[in-house]
Parts: structure tokens; sequence; C-alpha cells
């Protein structure tokens, strides 16, 4: 039974690169996505200020606005790495606790997303008005997917722990859902400087 | 029975072991409030950008840079994980940077 056993725990931890599959291959995900963001803000920068008629980025965004959504993103990973730390312990109550946390600012952050996206298109933005519109609400649409995905990622997870279905190392699923969140809070931070605070060329407004 | 629990929960310890070195979660708290006070510089200097003149492209590439580390070394890990990580995440960067930079030069996006 005991060897049984060791095989079992072998087959879990011992790989050929000596280092968890799962992880390695979050890790060479996230560095595709890379490749996918950095094509989505390329096309961005490309073509912000190729539009021949309004809106401009000028007309239509608020920094403001657009702060807090950032501040909310960042307190989401700051409870992503408590709930990763008190998985760690075995404190599974609040682990669960910054999960749904982190999960709520998630939802925070997509539901401010979506606020924005109608202001815009009231203002006369649309995905087909011009291509600051279409480079804009792709970029950014496809940003908040990944979020959202995260958010379902996160809320299976807290289920799984109320189910008692998470594997003996609760920390590890933890840390792969929160290696994607903090991937995801990363582009945010590429995307807030380059999307918002850069102004535009002052011949495109 | 009993004896494929406790070997489970040894293994378990091999996992707990990839964890030892991260950071607590008093320094967690310390690292958001840095990543806050960055972002709140970003935000001021965005409506001071006239006053700065030419240093204000420069210096939002540095805090957003700055943040980008932070956050990939001390809440994805890769300053206490194997370094193996880190050649992944950077090879995906690097060739991502690289490639859309050759064609951001080649459509002449910074030529002005």
């Amino acid at each position: 039974m005991a060897d049984v056993a060791t095989t079992v725990a072998h087959d879990e931890h011992e790989t050929t690169t000596g280092l968890p599959h799962t992880k390695l291959a979050m890790w060479l995900f996230l560095s595709s996505e890379c490749l996918l963001f950095g094509a989505l803000i390329t096309t961005y920068v490309l073509y912000r200020n190729a539009s021949v008629e309004g809106p401009f980025p000028a007309d239509v965004f608020d920094i403001g606005y657009t702060s807090v959504s950032s501040f909310v993103l960042l307190a989401s990973s700051l409870t992503m790495v408590l709930a990763l730390a008190a998985a760690q312990k075995r404190d599974f109550m609040r682990m669960r606790l910054w999960l749904l946390a982190t999960a709520m600012f998630g939802l925070t952050f997509v539901g401010g997303q979506v606020y924005e996206f109608t202001a815009f298109y009231r203002e006369g933005l649309a995905i087909n008005t011009n291509l600051f519109g279409t480079t804009f609400f792709v970029l950014t649409g496809f940003h908040g997917v990944h979020v959202t995905v995260g958010i379902l990622m996160l809320l299976s997870l807290t289920g799984m722990s109320f189910a008692d279905r998470l594997p003996d190392d609760p920390a590890f699923p933890v840390e792969m859902v929160g290696l994607y969140w903090h991937f995801v809070d990363i582009v945010w931070i590429i995307i807030f400087t380059v999307v918002y605070l850069i102004p535009t060329a002052p011949g495109a407004k | 029975m009993a004896d494929i629990q406790i070997d489970r929960g040894e293994g378990t310890e091999e996992h707990g072991s990839a964890h030892a070195g991260h950071p607590s979660a008093r320094e967690y708290v310390r690292i958001f409030f840095i990543l806050g006070a960055i972002t709140a510089v970003e935000v001021a200097i965005y409506y001071i950008r006239d006053e700065m003149g030419g240093w204000f492209l420069p210096v939002l590439f540095f805090l957003m840079g700055s943040k980008f580390v932070i956050v990939v070394l001390w809440y994805m890990h890769l300053k206490f994980d194997d370094r193996r990580y880190s050649r992944f995440f950077i090879m995906g960067i690097a060739g991502a940077a690289t490639l859309y930079l050759v064609v951001l030069i080649s459509l002449n996006v910074f030529a002005s």
C-alpha cells in the first residue's frame, strides 16, 4: 500500500523538468498572451491618431473615472495574493473571503467598463465609428473578457473549496488562478498608460 | 488507506516548499501601497503634462515599467520562484516587444 502511495506522490510531483508542468504551462500560456495583447496594443497605437472624424480620445476619456477603475484592479491583485497567503497557511475561511473579494473587485471593474462603453456610445463612439473606436473597443473589450474569465475561475475555485474538492495542496490552484489574474492586472497597467494617459497627437485632437 | 493519505501529505509539503520564501501578507499590503502611490503619481503628472514638457513620456513609461516589474516580481513571485519561469515569460515579452516595435518602426510611427 505504501508503494502505491509513493508512486502516486511521485507521479504528481516529479517531472522531467523538476518543475510542476501545470505551472510551466501557465507561464507559457501567459507568454503567448503577451503576443496577443502586444498585437492589440500595437494596432491601437498605430491607428489612434488616424481617425478622419470624431469622437477622438480627448473627447470621450474621463481620466478620473478610469483611475478609480485602475485602483480597483490593483486592489484585486492585493486580495488575490492575500488569498494565496491564506491558502498556504490552510486558512480556508480567509482564503474564500479573499477569493470572493477579488471576484467582487473584478466585477466592479467589469461593471465600470460596461458603464464606460455605454457612455462612449452615447457620445457617438461605437466600434464602427472610426479607427480609434475600432481599436479601442477591441483592445479594452478583449481585456474585459479576460477579467470576466478570471472572475469565473475565482468563483469556481471558491465553489470547489466550499464543496471540499480542492486538491491536497490548495495553494497550488490558487497560485495558478492568481498568476492569470495578475497577468490581467499588468496588461491593464500598460493599457492605462498607453491608451488613457498618453495624449493623442495635436493634429488629431 | 491511511498510508496513502500520509504520503500525499508529504507530497503536499514538497509543493509547500515551492511556496517557501514568498512575501508575507504584510509585505503584500506594503507593495499594494507602493503600486497605489505610483498610480497616483501617474495620474498627477497627466494633469501637469504641459509643464513637464519632454519629460512627460519618459517619466510615464518609467512609472508604468516600475509597476509592471513590481507586480511580476512580487505578486507573481518570479523573484522567488525557479528562474526558468522568468525565462519563459521574458521570452514572450521580449518576442512580442521586438516584433511589434519592428512593425511600428517599419510603418514610421515614430517618424514625427
